[in-house]
């Protein structure tokens, strides 16, 4: 039996008489690559909200890392990583810096913290730039260092928001090895992006729709339910119906 | 020889000619001799990462800020001696929202309207369209939108005093591929219209939908063609493989003494080879089979706008 990470069961969020996250249910297995899709305004940054432990489900079940997103939010906090395309690394910190105060927020020993981030930035090969600003980093290596740092307290999962929105062709696939290698040991990714090529690469891939999954299942298998040829053209079909972008 | 050159001029919309600029005292070099052309009615694009230069580009050709080196002109005028020309000439849309986000749909429009020394109405059959698709929210604040509707709202307030020239600055980023669609169609209709447009998008497979582009990476113009000239000047063959374990197929093609390259592309992963032979496919395959993949699918396919990005970044000049 291949042991969950995080499950959610009818997880529902409403705000007044509008329904941001209507009954989704699903599961994320261990070293899992899950790809939360949806149009602008389907709900998914309500979902990935409630899932960090940083919003109040209205209704439903979900447990996130064996933590109740009810009453253990501060233990969801501990045991996930997250990265954003918008805030994730202090530019007016140093490389070592930025390393240091994540590493210390998640409680670290510093003896591990100074071993670790050693290791961290010759694998990153940013040896000559440990000592600068991040500000000064092109957005590639800031990007790839960020999600270094959402690791690095080697949690049973990660977030990624957009993880690699803006960033060159050859850096956004240097990223993806990271999250392989990330998922090889074991680390489960769940990642939202806008780039449907990055889609294909996930094991499995869910699609929001007006508050509801929509379809859930491997990249091969939507194709072949949807009789399309790429995730992208599936997601086409499944979110040209929205309501909700379109009547705002 | 000077009349010559003029007729030339008046079919160019958009001149670019050696622009470099930079930042922090000329420690930041953000464009880097930058030279292209837009001919009048062309849908243009300018693909490329975020800190390639574009947004730069998009300032000075909108006069907003000046150039370090060279010279451009738009619409026929200068951009610093007929600034005044061209501002009124061209419709911008910034890459952050710029709308007053307090005024409503129908305030902004009245107001950049005025600005301009217009009305809605005058020039109403240009906008009607996609006005149309928001109208229904017409007094609701700017702020309140959702993304799509913010895009299409800025659309219109860009061409509410009827632009001859279209400066989009990554007007689909962030927004998803159903909106991004409705988007570029409603860019093909302004086309038609005889605006002529120039579009910059991180996004690559957008540039298909350009009439010609220029490849931007690092300040540097990469390449400039019609999307199929740049496809077609790719200089090897271009192989796309799939196994079960697709990670672990790139992770041993890379280790081979025979790749030149091996990167993820979608649903396959993408490979050129240090030299090509009749029968490359059926050494791919064999060598796959040793690996432990011999459900390993390998073709000779065309390449895309992307792996010809790839290729050209990664030249040294």
């Amino acid at each position: 039996m291949e042991e969950k990470v995080i499950t959610c069961r009818n997880l529902t969020k409403q705000f007044g008489n509008f329904y941001a996250v209507n009954n989704i249910s699903f599961d994320v297995y261990r070293g899992e690559i899950f790809g939360f899709l949806g149009a602008n305004g389907a709900g998914k940054t309500t979902a990935m909200r409630i899932l960090c432990g940083l919003s109040f489900p209205s209704s439903g079940e979900a447990s996130v890392a064996g933590f109740d997103v009810y009453r253990q939010q501060e233990l969801i906090k501990q045991h996930i990583g997250y990265m954003s395309q918008k805030f994730s690394l202090y530019e007016n910190l140093t490389v070592l810096e930025n390393i240091e105060f994540f590493g210390g927020a998640y409680g670290i020993s510093r003896k591990e913290i100074n071993k670790r981030s050693e290791e961290l930035v010759r694998k990153l090969g940013l040896q000559r730039e440990a000592k600068k600003l991040v500000g000064e980093l092109p957005l590639g290596w800031k990007q790839k260092l960020a999600f270094s740092v959402a690791i690095f307290h080697q949690p049973k999962i990660v977030f990624l928001d957009e993880p690699t929105g803006g960033v060159d062709p050859v850096t956004r696939r240097q990223f993806w090895d990271m999250i392989y290698e990330a998922a090889a040991a074991g680390i489960t990714i769940f990642v939202t992006t806008h780039y449907m090529d990055e889609a294909e690469y996930c094991n499995r891939v869910t699609i929001m729709v007006d508050g509801k999954i929509e379809a859930l299942d491997s990249p091969a298998n939507l194709k072949k339910q949807f009789a399309a040829n790429t995730v992208e053209d599936v997601f086409y079909k499944l979110a040209r119906g929205a309501k909700r972008e379109n009547s705002g | 020889m000077i009349q010559s050159l003029s007729i030339i001029n008046r079919q160019l919309s958009i001149k670019c000619e050696n622009i470099t600029k930079t930042y922090n005292k000329g420690e930041l070099l953000a464009v880097d001799d930058v030279s292209f052309a837009v001919e009048k009615g062309e849908l243009f694009g300018l693909i490329g990462p975020d800190g390639a230069g574009k947004t730069s580009i998009f300032r000075i050709l909108t006069t907003v800020l000046l150039a370090d080196k060279g010279t451009a002109t738009v619409a026929g005028f200068d951009v610093v001696d007929d600034y005044r020309a061209i501002r009124n000439r061209v419709g911008y849309m910034p890459g952050k929202f710029s709308l007053y986000q307090d005024l409503t749909i129908k305030e902004n429009l009245e107001f950049f309207a005025t600005v301009f020394g217009t009305t809605i109405e005058e020039n109403y059959e240009l906008i009607k369209d996609i006005y149309d698709q928001i109208k229904p929210f017409n007094n609701r604040r700017a702020g309140k939108l959702s993304g799509g509707m913010k895009q299409k709202l800025a659309l219109c307030c860009a061409l509410i005093h009827k632009p001859e020239v279209l400066l989009l600055d990554e007007p689909t980023t962030g927004v998803d591929v159903v909106s991004r669609k409705e988007f570029w169609d409603m860019l093909k209709k302004l086309k038609q219209q005889g605006i002529t447009i120039l579009v910059s998008t991180p996004y690559m497979d957008e540039a298909n939908l350009c009439e010609r582009i220029a490849l931007i990476q690092n300040g540097k113009i990469l390449s400039v063609d019609t999307p199929q000239n740049i496809i077609k000047a790719f200089p090897v063959s271009l192989y796309a493989a799939k196994a079960d374990n697709i990670y672990k197929l790139l992770t041993d093609f890379r280790k081979s003494d025979f790749v030149a390259s091996a990167y993820a592309s979608g649903e396959y992963m993408h490979l050129t080879l240090k030299e090509d032979k009749p029968d490359s496919i059926r050494m791919l395959t064999q060598y796959a089979a040793q690996h432990g993949h011999s459900d390993a699918e390998i073709k000779k396919i065309t390449p895309g706008i992307e792996d010809s990005f790839i290729r050209l970044m990664q030249q040294p000049n």
